[in-house]
């Protein structure tokens, strides 16, 4: 799996393939933080959406680091939410907890190390990710996970619970591997 | 990232379902749109008139020009419209 600093450096060198990763790899962050901490509708959400992908291609050149894309991404969705949530107070009336709810801090945090946690997917192999998308991420039924990969529901849920062993045991390697090249 | 529990992360995983594919789709559709919008934006910096026209309506201004006006296409447009107006 190649890094995020790894994409974007193909982006910058004009390779179409990359930006489609790079809109692959960041969508569902640009779109949880629009949706869950900044609660906007759809159609709010829908255009910040594009318009982080849109200044995301246009200044991708300003990126001062390449691993940074991450913390930009984020920054840039968080600003764009923030005026469209101003611009909707200017239209009617809007309480301060819309521009700031409450727990946004602590909803961002968890996006973040959510993209951690789907980071390491792609390390416990592909029949492991799939499995483990279909049933969390795109909440699909045992039944319905069975029929599309082929397998038997009755060994869905074993199926899972391997799978997320698997995945805690690459969290906690990268884990002690950070810590590992912190103590040095 | 100490203390990952499978319940945890299975909390984690879901809090980040798919964006809609017909969104994902049009973001990946932009480096494809960037020659006609480049044109556009050459042309909104040329022509005052018609830079007139596309500030007061981006989606009509793409339209008039065959280029359908989705929202990836409009952010871009704009994007790249306000980029020119601070370059310039």
């Amino acid at each position: 799996m190649q890094t995020d600093a790894e994409i974007v450096a193909r982006c910058r060198a004009g390779e179409d393939a990359a930006w489609d990763e790079l809109v692959e790899r960041f969508s569902r962050y640009v779109y949880a933080i629009a949706v869950q901490a900044f609660r906007l509708e759809q159609h709010d959400a829908e255009d910040v959406f594009q318009e982080v992908f849109a200044r995301v291609y246009q200044h991708l050149d300003r990126l001062r680091s390449d691993d940074a894309i991450r913390p930009w991404i984020a920054q840039l969705t968080r600003r764009l939410c923030i005026d469209r949530l101003r611009s909707a107070r200017r239209e009617g009336p809007a309480e301060d907890e819309l521009i700031d709810p409450a727990g946004l801090d602590e909803s961002l945090g968890q996006l973040d190390e959510a993209m951690t946690v789907r980071a390491s997917l792609d390390a416990v192999g592909e029949a492991c990710r799939e499995i483990l998308d279909r049933f969390f991420c795109r909440d699909e039924s045992y039944r319905s996970i069975g029929e599309e990969l082929g397998l038997p529901a009755g060994t869905i849920a074993s199926r899972i619970s391997r799978c997320l062993t698997k995945l805690r045991a690459e969290l906690e390697g990268r884990s002690e591997a950070l810590s590992s090249s912190g103590d040095r | 990232m100490n203390g990952y529990d499978e319940e945890r992360i299975a909390e984690l995983l879901r809090r980040l379902p798919p964006a809609p594919l017909g969104w994902v789709r049009a973001a990946q559709e932009l480096p494809a749109a960037r020659e006609e919008i480049a044109a556009l934006v050459a042309r909104a910096e040329a022509d005052l008139a018609f830079r007139g026209r596309v500030v007061a309506d981006l989606e009509a201004a793409l339209e008039a020009e065959g280029i359908a006006a989705t929202p990836s296409v409009v952010a871009a447009f704009k994007t790249s419209l306000d980029a020119g107006s601070a370059g310039g």
